[in-house]
């Protein structure tokens, strides 16, 4: 069941064309991936998603839960349970850790702040009074801003590049968190250039240049990506330009 | 309640501590010396004057004051002038930290005048934190004024915080010479709201051989407040290092300027600096709105983190 609906999405920055006609449905309690090479559109249309500022001027329509966000504020989605972990986090200089993952978890204990600390492979002791400022790791704040997802338990989670600054020990522990959210019925969307996260997913959409080339199966589209779009002497381009979606 | 634990309850700390005899303290309202208590080492001496106090400290050469000294510089009534004059003077290899508690809870017309004189001998160390706590009338002005001379070795680290109530106007001047190898950390932090405005002039002269410093300034403007900083460091001596850093956030009408100013008159000294003013970093706000806050509440605590 589709618990998100991208239909024909147009979205033109600075004169290009980002997301070229874009549709795709993301379906309730799995876990999708997002795959495509670099400047393929992903992040754009998790933005877009999302509603950042500067991706809200767009053609078509999202659907979510069967009503149209397209018109409402980050903020506003947000609250209906979309969420969204950026590439690299931001920094905030003084706010402390255990603040910073009380917002999304609206004055929850200690305990569930511990917990989610310990599910991303951080010691609560170490971080819970560190400010989410320059003196943690790009890594460190990788896994704190999944922590605060955690806490959050959106209905769905955007996951730009979950593996980035992640070092190989703490990847499983992404991965494991992944599949924690998906537990407590989080629909994740991971979006990625990586085939080790790519097969976290059950099901992927393959990306480029701002259209949907392929969806399907992770061994689908993983194959794919790795015979077609690794090798492609065009970057970003599909192989065949009249070539739209197919299962 | 007495009068001093009366004063005393608006500065948010434990008053238990003006009963620890091991803990200094000198509580004033206005002119008023309202309680006093000193301890072996720290020479306190206070004199009433018309519209304040002259106060004289002194810390003998090789005495550390174990616990901090709370300084209590109120004022109850909702007009008037509190004027205190200080000198401070930390003999060669003391240590000493002061808590400064700024408070008019009432005030409507309020005038906080501070002239102080600060000696800091070779090797002593002196830690000052001065939190202010004002009305929400916004009639106070805070007019602060400091000479400190840091001996070598010597190190001093203030702290100035006016996060609560209304600003009002406030308008500091510090000045501090360093000599050899001394070290010097001034921080303001201010959140200025209505019609408030706020003005730093902090100078720092590394005038000896390896001195260092950092003026580091975080301020918020909101509403219509203004704020204007101008944090100068001056470098002289060979291995002098500084920083200047000052950050503002601006929201609704408010209004800032930055002026860090470095001056370098050797070139084996090094100084830098680093100004950021604007209203609160877009991902940051973008952050907190994907987690359900809405945008007055993501301000907030953005802002909150900064002065924090």
């Amino acid at each position: 069941m589709s618990l998100l609906q991208v239909k024909n999405l147009n979205l033109f920055l600075d004169g290009k064309k980002i997301l070229d006609n874009l549709s795709l449905d993301v379906w309730e309690g799995h876990v999708h991936a997002l795959v495509g090479p670099n400047g393929a559109g992903k992040s754009t249309l998790a933005f877009t998603i999302m509603g950042l500022s500067g991706y809200q001027n767009i053609q078509g329509d999202i659907i979510y839960k069967g009503e149209s966000i397209t018109h409402m504020g980050l903020d506003e989605r947000a609250r209906k349970g979309i969420t969204l972990a950026w590439q690299e986090p931001a920094r905030f200089e003084g706010l402390k850790v255990k603040d910073y993952l009380k917002v999304p978890s609206h004055g929850k204990d200690k305990k569930t702040l511990e917990q989610v600390l310990n599910q991303v492979g951080l010691e609560p002791a170490n971080y819970l009074n560190r400010a989410v400022d320059k003196t943690l790791s790009g890594g460190e704040r990788k896994k704190i801003e999944l922590a605060s997802i955690l806490a959050m338990k959106p209905r769905i989670a955007l996951l730009d590049e979950p593996d980035s600054g992640i070092d190989v020990e703490s990847l499983e522990k992404i991965f494991e968190a992944v599949k924690i959210l998906k537990k407590d019925g989080t629909t994740v969307v991971l979006i990625t250039h990586s085939l080790a996260v790519l097969k976290q997913a059950e099901h992927a959409f393959l990306i480029c240049c701002g259209r949907l080339l392929k969806k399907g199966t992770i061994d689908k589209i993983s194959r794919y990506f790795g015979e077609k779009c690794i090798p492609c002497d065009h970057k970003n381009r599909p192989q065949n330009s009249q070539q739209g979606s197919s299962s | 309640m007495n009068s001093v634990d009366q004063l005393f309850q608006y500065t948010q700390t434990d008053s238990s501590v003006l009963k620890d005899p091991e803990v200094a303290h000198v509580v004033l309202n206005q002119n008023k010396v309202l309680g006093q208590n000193t301890v072996p080492g720290l020479n306190v001496d206070l004199k009433e004057m018309k519209e304040g106090i002259q106060a004289f400290l002194t810390v003998e050469e090789g005495i550390h004051i174990p616990k901090t000294v709370h300084l209590c510089f109120g004022m109850m009534p909702e007009k008037g002038v509190q004027r205190i004059e200080m000198e401070i003077n930390l003999e060669k290899n003391s240590r000493l930290a002061v808590l400064a508690h700024c408070v008019f809870p009432t005030a409507v017309d309020v005038q906080h005048i501070m002239n102080a004189t600060i000696n800091i001998a070779e090797g002593a160390q002196y830690s000052y934190i001065e939190k202010h706590i004002h009305s929400l009338e916004g009639g106070v002005k805070v007019y602060p004024k400091a000479t400190v001379h840091l001996g070598p070795y010597a190190q001093y680290k203030t702290e100035f915080d006016l996060l609560k109530g209304r600003v009002g106007l406030i308008d500091i001047d510090y000045q501090t010479h360093c000599d050899t190898k001394s070290v010097l950390e001034m921080t303001a932090k201010i959140n200025g709201l209505a019609q408030d405005t706020i003005k730093v002039n902090e100078t720092g002269f590394l005038n000896g051989k390896g001195a260092r410093g950092v003026l580091t300034s975080k301020i918020a403007v909101r509403d219509e407040a203004k704020a204007e900083i101008r944090n100068k460091l001056t470098a002289s001596a060979p291995y002098a290092r500084g920083h200047v850093d000052c950050k503002e956030i601006v929201q609704d009408n408010g209004t800032a300027t930055a002026i860090p100013i470095v001056e370098v008159h050797n070139p084996k000294a090094h100084i830098t600096h680093e100004a950021a003013i604007g209203s609160v970093d877009a991902k940051q706000l973008q952050t907190l709105l994907s987690r359900g806050l809405s945008e007055d509440e993501a301000v907030e605590l953005i802002i909150q983190g900064l002065l924090s």
